[in-house]
């Protein structure tokens, strides 16, 4: 398809920059907002003429940075701890899904014992739960039900070494926030996987069997080589989802497992708004997925698609 | 002997994990949550302890105006709101079809407000919305107008065109895929036959991207009803119960009000639309392959 680039004219060119200033104007503006002190932001002058400083991401991070910070005397935001927390739980959550998934998607390809309809199905009805519903039997299984007894020998254990009180759940702990994440996840991830399995040619893998893998071995050495552009899609949807959520992280976390967005949205609640210093932290909460969009969007678009237009 | 038991053990071995974990993450929680929608269930308590009440959770809803309040707002974004996303996603992708030096860097830009966080939106559309130094007063003011109250006394159209920045992307990208995957035949012959722009679009174009935009609308109607963090961050529900919706009021039940039973109800009213909605879709799906075939069927017949 050797199509001709058509000349267009001026107004589209025009239409083309508004889009792209209503697009990323806003996050352009948190970043800058991000540099100011707060008397600039408020003062009313416009602009860009003002002294950029990183005075902002000092506080945000103050709980981490190794150094003493001149203007602050006291440490009251922890955002280096939820950033931590909020690494620790998208990364994690990521991984298990990934392999989870991937050996789900696997069987339901090649060993055929559902059909194609009743995975997109059940991918659709997953997709269709809001987090607001799970929100209440969340709370009360992961604080009651998914514990271990105290007096058990793993639970008794686990109070002994950690200390704490009462029986050992998993609301509080980083395993409760992920297991919700990796479930959550799932369905949409086997789904994408399955639809780029499907397209490997089975000789190959038989190939490999007669050469004398076994199961484990031919996903592992044929399989997950072929996949790698679904696998990336699925990585960064997962980690998307994971990173950006607040409810449900918010429903489970202690104080020394919070998410960075849960603290933006307790901060946001304050009645005097510290406007530099909460965008700092927006912004370093927004850079994972700009990073994504900028080197990876081709992947997004990927599996953005698929996920509507073979729905 | 040892080797086929291994193989034939195999599929199970690989989808045991991800069923165990959807089972006990997932579906047990929503079978709890409907079982804990017919008790009467505060936070200190555990299920078990909590009293049988039947129907009263739901009789409760169902009599109560700021339920009723909640639903309407509810209903009210979520279809303003992916309207005015269709017209213009779908209509941005019909401008900008063509063959652009660029497009691709166009598409990254665009997908960005979709994949940073709701909170971080919320945070953006809170201090541009900002009655003194947000950016749209600011601009009324310098240009010497009156300045709006915006998340005060238009708090709902606010929060819908902040919804409306961050998802149409969503739908153009998704028309402009469909778009260019059409038949080039089609429209060349539209156009050999004298066939205006304006006719290709409407005659030609939009009903061959029929089925892919129906399953985006439906798609972009289920997550409308899911959004919850902007609007949390943007105006609380607030003023009054102007901006909360279901997903809101659910999760302000339960944490502020610690009525659990009222929530899982609610969450469970909430389910049960947005399972019909789903199953529409799937079932739409289907009448389309179908007919797809027939129609597929009927030209073999034909030609042979």
């Amino acid at each position: 398809m050797a199509q001709v680039k058509e000349r267009q004219n001026t107004a589209f060119y025009v239409l083309i920059a508004v889009l792209v200033v209503m697009a990323i104007g806003p996050v352009l503006l948190m970043f800058v907002n991000s540099f100011k002190l707060d008397v600039d932001i408020t003062s009313g002058a416009t602009g860009l003429i003002f002294l950029p400083t990183i005075q902002n991401y000092e506080t945000a991070l103050c709980d981490v940075l190794p150094y003493e910070i001149d203007h602050l005397d006291y440490c009251s935001m922890k955002f280096g701890g939820a950033f931590i927390n909020s690494l620790i739980i998208s990364l994690i959550s990521t991984a298990l899904t990934l392999i989870i998934g991937c050996m789900a998607a696997y069987a339901l390809v090649r060993f055929r014992f559902m059909g194609r309809d009743t995975v997109s199905l059940s991918t659709l009805m997953v997709r269709m739960v809001p987090p607001a519903v799970l929100l209440v039997p969340v709370f009360g299984l992961w604080n009651n039900e998914f514990c271990l007894d105290r007096d058990g020998v793993i639970g008794g254990w686990i109070r002994d070494t950690m200390g704490g009180r009462g029986d050992v759940c998993l609301a509080g702990t980083h395993s409760g926030i992920i297991l919700i994440y990796v479930a959550m996840n799932l369905p949409f991830v086997i789904w994408i996987l399955q639809s780029f399995i499907v397209q490997i040619p089975r000789s190959l893998e038989e190939a490999a069997r007669v050469d004398g893998a076994g199961p484990f071995q031919v996903f592992f050495k044929v399989v997950l080589p072929l996949i790698k552009p679904g696998l990336a899609a699925a990585a960064i949807f997962t980690f998307r989802v994971a990173w950006n959520e607040y409810l449900l992280a918010s429903a489970l976390s202690d104080r020394d497992t919070k998410t960075v967005p849960i603290l933006i949205v307790n901060n946001m609640s304050e009645f005097n708004v510290e406007w530099g210093v909460i965008m700092a932290t927006g912004m370093l909460l927004a850079i994972p997925p700009i990073i994504f969009t900028l080197f990876a969007s081709r992947q997004i678009i990927t599996g953005m698609t698929a996920g509507a237009v073979k729905g | 002997m040892s080797r086929s038991l291994a193989n034939r053990a195999t599929p199970y071995l690989f989808i045991a994990p991800a069923a165990v974990i959807m089972a006990l993450a997932l579906l047990y929680p929503l079978l709890y949550m409907m079982w804990g929608s017919f008790r009467d269930w505060d936070p200190t308590q555990t299920i078990g302890e909590a009293e049988f009440v039947g129907f009263k959770n739901y009789l409760t809803l169902f009599a109560d105006p700021n339920f009723h309040e909640s639903f309407a707002v509810t209903l009210k974004f979520a279809i303003s709101v992916v309207t005015i996303e269709m017209v213009l996603g779908v209509g941005l992708a019909l401008l900008l079809d063509r063959n652009l030096r660029g497009m691709s860097v166009l598409r990254t830009l665009f997908i960005l407000p979709m994949m940073i966080a709701p909170v971080v939106v919320g945070l953006m559309w809170r201090y541009m919305y900002h009655p003194t130094v947000g950016t749209f007063n600011r601009a009324l003011d310098s240009l010497g107008l009156p300045t709006v109250d915006w998340l005060g006394q238009h708090a709902l159209l606010s929060v819908i065109v902040a919804d409306i920045w961050q998802w149409t992307p969503f739908i153009f990208i998704l028309s402009l895929a469909a778009l260019q995957s059409l038949p080039r035949s089609a429209i060349e012959a539209a156009r050999i036959d004298g066939a205006t722009a304006w006719q290709q679009i409407v005659y030609i174009k939009l009903p061959l991207m029929m089925p892919v935009l129906i399953v985006t609308c439906l798609l972009r109607l289920i997550d409308a009803f899911k959004v919850l963090e902007v609007i949390l961050v943007m105006t609380e529900g607030g003023p009054g119960l102007s901006t909360e919706i279901l997903a809101l009021r659910i999760s302000r039940t339960a944490t502020e009000f610690r009525e659990l039973g009222v929530a899982a109800a609610m969450s469970n009213i909430l389910l049960m639309m947005l399972l019909a909605l789903t199953v529409a879709m799937f079932a739409f799906g289907r009448i389309q392959e179908a007919r797809a075939a027939r129609v597929r069927a009927a030209i073999e017949q034909e030609a042979g």
